[in-house]
């Protein structure tokens, strides 16, 4: 995102741009690995490849699309975003994959939510990680042992419904 | 007459206490979620499959028709209320529904669209009911190529025909397509694109992609987005009853909203905004009162919200006798279908009768449960509005994380003793797939249809060039499939020559977007 422009004015529209690159970029990705590909002689004529390749062209057409449309700045204006809000929630989901497998769910969870919370404006984080956490418990509880589904358990969820670690 | 007989007999099975309770509970979570602004039936849907993996698959898919149902039924209430639609198809009804809701006529605002809904939803149902076992003696013909074309066509009504452009609609569509494409080929048992991870190889999960694309990245754009204004809640105000005049200008636009709706959502020509928008500009043109639209006209309630509803149910032809899904909340119920390896299409009729005859019967089912849901209760839905923000978009992340591990909680890449669960990273990336998406104007279903119809798509074709040796021209050797690429074509080049003089903006009215 080179220039954040939203101005309907006549100048290349810098993130479509990038847009378009990231396309063509997965066009090569495709043909790349697809030219990777090992086939018997038989399967060639209408094997595993042709799709790819079909995918791969259309790639490539719809980035010089994208390219032409940014030339002409005929995207859509954009709103300005608040990328801290963003780096919250993304900070929660990374979190969240980190203390999974040691923490167990509900703590992972807990700071998910309060991230989340925080993204839009609530804290202050403890609080909110409390009740985050408390809250995915609840939930844990309903389903992991309620709906029998599977869901990573750590300290918290082993004291509460075994009494042991 | 077969059809009475198979229908009484599937209204015997949606009418057995529990195959009711999974009706009551879908309808009730549907008007939830189409209550609430930012999460749709495709998402519930979506969270809901991992939950329902051990449940009777019946159950599940009467459950989902009726989420499906509910959230036409709830978005009304939001758009009307609030001027926030919560659901795509409801963008409409918020024009005159909030108008009136101002002017303190919101309570037979609502009643119009709750009655309209019910009325288009009964209709409709029987309708499908009625076209569904003709379709399918029809597509029993049907020839691989035939299917390929059949897929053409809603892969671009998907993605050009509306929305205000066809670059950014086919982008998306592509990129769900090339999505489609990893993990091991079912024919040769060829890995493509898996990069050696092992967790790729049975391919990118539907479900996935759905809940990242629709609650993670609507979570991102809202809370990034400081131009979304803080909408306030309309109190109800007066009757909720209607008047013996809002009566007789409503009855005619409700027809006419079903007659519009469902044929639109049976024919993959788009979703139900599609519907509703049309039905809009009808009663614009049918109306006696013109001046009144723009300040509340009560037609303008009545005919789109009997359309959505319509075109929900329209959408169910093609779902369950062609296998063909053209909303996102039908792509994955389709996914719900495989779930319990059921495989939607001509021969799911045949062999599993009594399942699709209790899954339409206990539509109606929900319809009635819905009426009843939607007019004396909504005092109740409105309150689920006052929801903080920051509570709401806490607890849809948790679900969607909840879910997502519920359905695949291997934690099988890390460091050390740190686990990671790489079904939740990929939930991450097309978390910000999902938000850039909606930054840059892509729209979302064509993503999703594309994922699991692309492979659908290039077994049909593969099939097809297989029986043909290879020779392209078997594509285009049957009557059914010249017949469909040419409405392809027409769907792609009717909106091209619009936009070129100048009408685009009311194709961008059009577009088809979450639901």
């Amino acid at each position: 995102m080179t220039i954040g422009s939203s101005k309907p004015e006549r100048r290349p529209d810098g993130a479509a741009l990038v847009i378009a690159a990231i396309l063509a970029g997965l066009a090569v990705i495709i043909f790349w690995q697809t030219s990777q590909m090992r086939l018997p002689p038989l399967q060639q004529r209408v094997g595993p490849t042709v799709f790819p390749y079909v995918i791969a062209t259309g790639l490539v057409l719809l980035a010089i699309g994208t390219v032409v449309s940014a030339m002409r700045g005929s995207f859509p204006e954009r709103s300005k975003d608040d990328y801290h809000a963003i780096f919250w929630i993304v900070g929660g989901l990374i979190g969240q994959i980190l203390l999974l497998s040691t923490a167990g769910f509900s703590i992972a969870t807990g700071v998910l939510f309060a991230f989340t919370a925080r993204a839009f404006g609530r804290g202050p984080l403890w609080q909110t990680i409390l009740i985050g956490s408390v809250f995915a418990f609840v939930v844990w509880f309903i389903f992991a042992k309620g709906l029998q589904l599977s869901l990573p358990a750590g300290l918290i969820e082993n004291l509460l419904t075994t009494g042991s670690f | 007459m077969e059809t009475f007989d198979l229908l009484a007999q599937g209204l015997l099975a949606a009418l057995q206490v529990h195959n009711l309770i999974y009706a009551l509970i879908g309808v009730t979570l549907g008007t939830a979620v189409g209550v609430l602004p930012g999460i749709g039936p495709a998402l519930t849907v979506a969270l809901l499959l991992p939950v329902t993996y051990r449940l009777d698959p019946a159950g599940s898919l009467i459950m989902f028709a009726g989420i499906y149902y509910g959230g036409m039924y709830g978005g009304s209430t939001t758009s009307i209320l609030l001027n926030t639609p919560g659901e795509s198809a409801s963008i409409v009804t918020a024009l005159e529904g909030n108008k009136m809701a101002r002017k303190g006529r919101g309570g037979p605002a609502l009643a119009t669209a709750a009655i309209g809904s019910f009325v288009a939803g009964l209709l409709a149902t029987l309708g499908l009911a009625f076209i569904a076992p003709f379709v399918v003696k029809f597509a029993l013909s049907f020839g691989p190529w035939d299917y390929f074309a059949l897929m053409v066509l809603a892969f671009v009504t998907v993605s050009a025909a509306f929305g205000d452009s066809a670059l950014r609609g086919l982008t998306a569509l592509f990129i769900g397509l090339g999505l489609g494409l990893i993990g091991i080929d079912l024919q040769t048992g060829q890995t493509r694109l898996a990069f050696g991870v092992m967790d790729l190889l049975d391919g990118i999960e539907v479900t996935t992609l759905a809940v990242a694309l629709f609650a993670i990245g609507e979570t991102l754009k809202t809370a990034s987005d400081r131009d979304q204004a803080n909408a306030e809640v309309t109190a109800v105000k007066g009757s909720v009853w209607m008047t013996l005049e809002d009566w007789k200008r409503s009855w005619a636009s409700w027809l006419r909203g079903t007659f519009i709706g469902f044929p639109i959502g049976a024919m993959p020509a788009g979703g139900a905004d599609v519907a509703s928008f049309l039905s809009y500009s009808a009663e614009k043109s049918f109306s006696k009162k013109p001046e009144e639209f723009g300040n509340g006209a009560i037609e303008g309630v009545a005919g789109p919200e009997a359309a959505n509803n319509a075109s929900a149910a329209g959408t169910l032809v093609p779902l369950l006798t062609l296998g063909l899904p053209t909303t996102a909340t039908a792509a994955i119920m389709l996914a719900g279908f495989q779930q319990f390896g059921l495989q939607p299409g001509p021969l799911l009729f045949a062999n599993n009768a009594p399942l699709v005859w209790a899954l339409i019967a206990s539509l109606l089912v929900a319809n009635f449960m819905l009426l009843v849901l939607n007019l004396p209760l909504i005092g109740l839905w409105v309150r689920l509005l006052t929801i903080p923000k920051h509570w709401l978009y806490a607890g849809i992340l948790t679900f969607a994380t909840l879910g997502t591990l519920g359905a695949n909680g291997a934690m099988s890449m890390g460091f050390g003793p740190v686990r990671i669960s790489f079904e939740l990273v990929l939930l991450l990336a097309f978390g910000v797939l999902g938000y850039l998406l909606r930054r840059f104007g892509y729209p979302i279903a064509p993503v999703v249809v594309g994922l699991i119809l692309g492979p659908m798509a290039e077994q049909q074709l593969r099939r097809a060039l297989a029986i043909s040796q290879g020779d392209l021209a078997i594509l285009f050797s049957s009557p059914i499939s010249i017949v469909l690429y040419v409405v392809a074509i027409i769907a792609v080049g009717l909106p091209l020559i619009m936009r070129l003089r100048g009408q685009g903006s009311v194709l961008g009215q059009l577009a088809t977007d979450e639901d």
